[in-house]
């Protein structure tokens, strides 16, 4: 023990350590230090942004000479409710919601599997498995659907040798859900929009009921409860907070796509290719930025709603 | 929350799940299955053949090589950015509580919980506003922004989970900021800066949405492929490009998780 | 003599609540120094602002006779073992234990030979290319402890080190850390909750209760002679008689205290000096070496008696719950106590 001597730090007056010492002293420089250049990214570069955006919701547009005057006005906000730009955000609104409800439909199951029968490497399979298609590329994944739903494309291979073209027949003759073809129908678009965001719905439900603790399903079984009651009385009123954090994501996505709508289904609208349309093709910026709220505030509206479920416990 | 080893998935749960995924991994699949296919023009199904000529077709097209060049530089420049940021905001708000913080972490995570298209043409409208002309700098400036919560999500989980007494043992015997930074702290969040740079490199490369507003006369692959779906004449390179843009976002998925798996135990606690 | 750490009036405000409120303490150079206290009393704060992981918010704090109020930790004198033992997962055993030296730029040659004899001092020679998660609970304690000597502090602080072991290990660690102590003559600082620990390691012992300290005093003197009652509780068990009854006993009307074994079944003629109540049996504890009867008194307060198992027969059998029973102590056995010793609540 007599040989570890002591060495004394010679006390270092390099300038690293003297900043160092400073920043010790002085947490709050130390904390600005690290918060300053996030904040001025997003401060500057973001939020300026969206406030630009906003403030150019009250700029003129002029039908005849296309051009945009800096006079503000009220007229594209109050244009959000004519008739026709209203079919549009209900048109979008209802999409969104059936695809947050039909994804949490086919989600639980997955997720109520992954967690409940599912340990070690089967958990982790589960896990890739579901995370893979998620972060797949997009604009791939929609172009996989394209070729799935083209004419003579596998869906109709499917559909013609297991004898199911009456089946497709009568639901795309349903008026507000079919369309000529699989391609172009409103039933197609929404599997396509179903099919990109289930992971979305997949995983905050995975982890809340993964949070469930045994001995609570334990204690169910024995007070009786059958499986199925457990199930109904149990683990789906807690499994809602996870549920309602997946479907902010499917609600949101949906909402604001423009690809999508663009690829598969029937003409038409939606807020996304709207506000594509009128900043591109129109050049109308001042309508572009008007139509750009409506996702922002029914966005706002959901999450408020949400937010009661548990959601946000949930992310 | 685990199933005692008696009580099984029944059969209906079992189909729905293993169906489910299924589901998830079919159009995947045929992307890759047309890749191959011998057909120069049709999405006919079952495909006649197979063959490998269109991956040379592709690669010689200097329209598809010149995409891939463009999205390569964004990304990487849009990571880089976004670790940078990602690690300075999680390393401020990891622990100390101040006024604004929630506020803070809520700013973060709004480029990618508002649809893309929002933050497309906001930073259109500003971009326009300041004379900037669109081009690969706008394209990035888009891209680091929703990049950085991704890298922020890894880099806080990893110091929450990273044990505090580190960094204060580390301070104790006589290191000081900069070298418990350099010696401790950086070695440990090293996987999960790796694994959030990884995940941001691949939503980057992907992206479109936001892209499709900042780009200007600049074509990334992801407005490639979408502007080739237009012209089904050129379906067969179409198709090999995409499975190449399946392929480089889906690989650092994998990355990532082997990077942070394991992550229930906390980093140098000693307890049982 | 120079005092290795003084608090002179030492407080550490967290929002409304006072961890440390107003401690002064003197710990001399060389001593083994144990902070005692339940959860949440202010003990390990005050180890925190010895360390520099805290500064106080009033008072100062002397180390070695210096100020070190606003210093880093890394300024300081002073290397801490933690009770999760903080070993940084991503280095072998050596690379830890040589972290100390390796930023204060000892040369390599020299540290991995100083932290090669560190880890033979706490009999882990041949560990050093382990990681720590290969190491057991006791293991990972010992290269804690090397990882703090290795730069010889002359305060060294330990902060409920022993509470993840288990209790055989805890028993054997608590002889090497106090062989440990004498040997290296340099200040233990040692936080825990545990007073059987601080008694048996320590030369005194600090007892903490909500923020402040209630006697600081040599381990003997803490058991026989406890200036409050919460130390009187909290330091082994004790018969605390209060209001009415302590009057009469004692003659005073503060509360007082009397061990259960300094309490003993009567027989034959009351002695001088001696106190004599009567009660009912309400139960008997077996423990072991000793026995515990617990008498009703008249007034409803409860009284143990400890009774040594010295007979290899067991005398338990004599006596019989609800029987009526006397029991006696000496008058100088009991000690009488104050509710706090500032006075203050």
């Amino acid at each position: 023990m007599n040989t570890l001597a002591i060495t004394r730090t010679p006390a270092p007056g390099s300038p690293l350590r003297r900043f160092s010492n400073l920043l010790y002293r002085r947490p709050n420089l130390y904390l600005s230090m690290l918060l300053v250049p996030p904040l001025l990214w997003f401060g500057a570069i973001y939020l300026g942004s969206l406030l630009t955006l906003l403030w150019q919701g009250f700029y003129t547009f002029d039908d005849f000479t296309m051009a945009v005057t800096p006079d503000l006005t009220l007229a594209n906000f109050t244009a959000l409710f004519q008739p026709s730009n209203f079919d549009i955000i209900v048109r979008t609104l209802s999409m969104a919601i059936a695809v947050s409800i039909a994804s949490a439909i086919v989600a639980f199951p997955i997720a109520y599997y992954m967690a409940r029968y599912t340990r070690g490497k089967t958990k982790a399979f589960f896990y890739i498995a579901v995370m893979l298609p998620m972060w797949a590329s997009y604009i791939v994944k929609a172009y996989a659907w394209t070729l799935l739903l083209a004419k003579g494309g596998v869906a109709q291979w499917f559909v013609q040798h297991l004898g199911l073209g009456p089946v497709l027949q009568f639901v795309l003759g349903i008026p507000g859900v079919g369309g000529s073809t699989l391609s172009t129908s409103h039933l197609g678009r929404f599997l396509v929009f179903v099919y990109i965001w289930l992971p979305f719905m997949i995983l905050p439900i995975q982890a809340s009921l993964e949070r469930l603790p045994p001995s609570l399903l334990q204690a169910s079984a024995d007070l009786g409860a059958r499986p199925r009651q457990t199930l109904m009385q149990v683990i789906l009123p807690l499994s809602v907070p996870g549920i309602a954090a997946g479907s902010i994501f499917t609600f949101s996505l949906t909402l604001g796509d423009f690809i999508v709508p663009q690829l598969v289904g029937p003409p038409g609208y939606f807020v996304g290719s709207m506000v594509y349309a009128q900043q591109g093709a129109i050049g109308n910026m001042p309508m572009a930025a008007a139509f750009t709220l409506v996702p922002i505030v029914l966005i706002a509206i959901y999450l408020s709603i949400v937010k009661r479920l548990g959601a946000f416990d949930a992310l | 929350m685990h199933s005692d080893s008696q009580d099984r998935a029944s059969w209906g749960l079992r189909i729905a799940a293993w169906g489910g995924l299924v589901f998830l991994h079919f159009p995947i699949l045929i992307i890759f299955l047309y890749a191959f296919n011998t057909e120069d023009a049709a999405f006919s199904f079952p495909p006649k053949g197979l063959t490998l000529k269109w991956f040379s077709v592709a690669f010689s097209r200097p329209d598809v090589l010149e995409a891939i060049k463009l999205s390569l530089q964004i990304a990487a420049i849009a990571t880089l950015i976004a670790m940078v940021l990602g690690t300075l905001a999680s390393a401020a708000l990891y622990r100390r509580d101040f006024f604004g913080k929630q506020g803070i972490s809520l700013m973060l995570i709004l480029p990618i919980a508002l649809p893309g298209i929002i933050t497309g043409i906001a930073l259109l409208a500003t971009f326009k506003t300041l004379g900037i002309e669109p081009g690969m700098f706008t394209i990035v400036v888009g891209h680091a922004t929703f990049c950085v919560v991704i890298v922020y999500n890894n880099v806080i989980a990893r110091l929450r989970r990273t044990s505090h007494s580190l960094i204060e043992a580390s301070m104790d015997l006589g290191a000081d900021g900069w070298q418990t930074f350099r010696y401790i702290i950086l070695p440990n969040l090293g996987s999960a800066l790796l694994a959030g740079g990884m995940l941001a490199f691949a939503l980057s490369f992907d992206e479109i949405i936001v892209t499709t507003f900042t780009a200007g006369h600049e074509r990334t692959l992801p407005l490639w492929l979408l502007n080739q779906l237009s012209r089904p004449r050129d379906v067969p390179v179409t198709n090999v490009v995409a499975m190449l843009v399946m392929m480089v976002t889906m690989l650092p998925i994998l990355g990532a998780y082997y990077l942070t798996r394991g992550g229930e135990s906390v980093a140098g606690s000693g307890g049982k | 003599m120079t005092l290795a750490v003084q608090f002179t009036q030492v407080s550490r405000q967290f929002g409304d609540v006072k961890a440390v409120d107003r401690v002064s303490i003197d710990i001399q150079d060389g001593e083994f120094f144990s902070m005692l206290g339940p959860s949440g009393s202010g003990k390990t704060t005050c180890l925190r602002l010895i360390a520099g992981f805290e500064q106080p918010s009033a008072g100062s704090i002397r180390i070695h006779g210096e100020e070190a109020t606003g210093l880093a930790p890394y300024q300081r004198d002073v290397n801490t073992v933690f009770q999760d033992y903080a070993l940084f997962p991503h280095m072998n055993v050596r690379d830890n234990v040589a972290y100390g030296l390796k930023v204060k730029g000892v040369a390599k040659a020299e540290r991995i030979q100083r932290a090669n004899e560190a880890l033979e001092m706490v009999a882990l020679g041949g560990y050093g290319e382990r990681k720590p998660v290969q190491l057991s609970g006791g293991q990972r304690q010992r290269v804690a402890l090397a990882r703090a000597l290795v730069n010889r502090p002359r305060v060294l602080l330990l902060d409920e080190p022993l509470g993840a072991l288990d209790l055989k290990l805890r028993e054997q660690m608590q002889g090497e850390l106090k062989k440990l102590q004498r040997q290296l003559g340099i200040t233990f600082i040692f936080v825990t909750h545990d007073q059987t620990e601080a008694l048996s390691m320590s030369d005194r012992v600090a007892v903490f209760n909500k923020g402040r300290i209630e006697q600081v005093d040599t381990p003997r003197n803490l058991y026989m002679k406890p200036a409050t009652t919460f130390v009187a509780e909290f330091v082994g068990t004790s018969n605390v008689i209060r209001g009415e009854l302590a009057r009469e006993l004692s003659g005073y009307p503060q509360p007082f205290s009397i061990r259960p074994e300094h309490v003993r079944f009567a027989d034959g003629p009351l002695a001088s000096g001696e106190i004599e109540v009567h009660g009912l049996l309400h139960d008997i504890q077996y423990q072991g070496s000793a026995t515990r009867y617990e008498l009703k008194l008249a007034n409803g307060q409860t009284l143990n008696l400890s009774q040594a198992n010295t007979q290899w027969l067991d005398n338990t059998t004599q006596h019989q719950t609800g029987q009526p029973l006397s029991v006696r102590w000496a008058r100088e056995a009991m000690v009488t106590l104050h509710d706090t010793v500032s006075g203050e609540v």
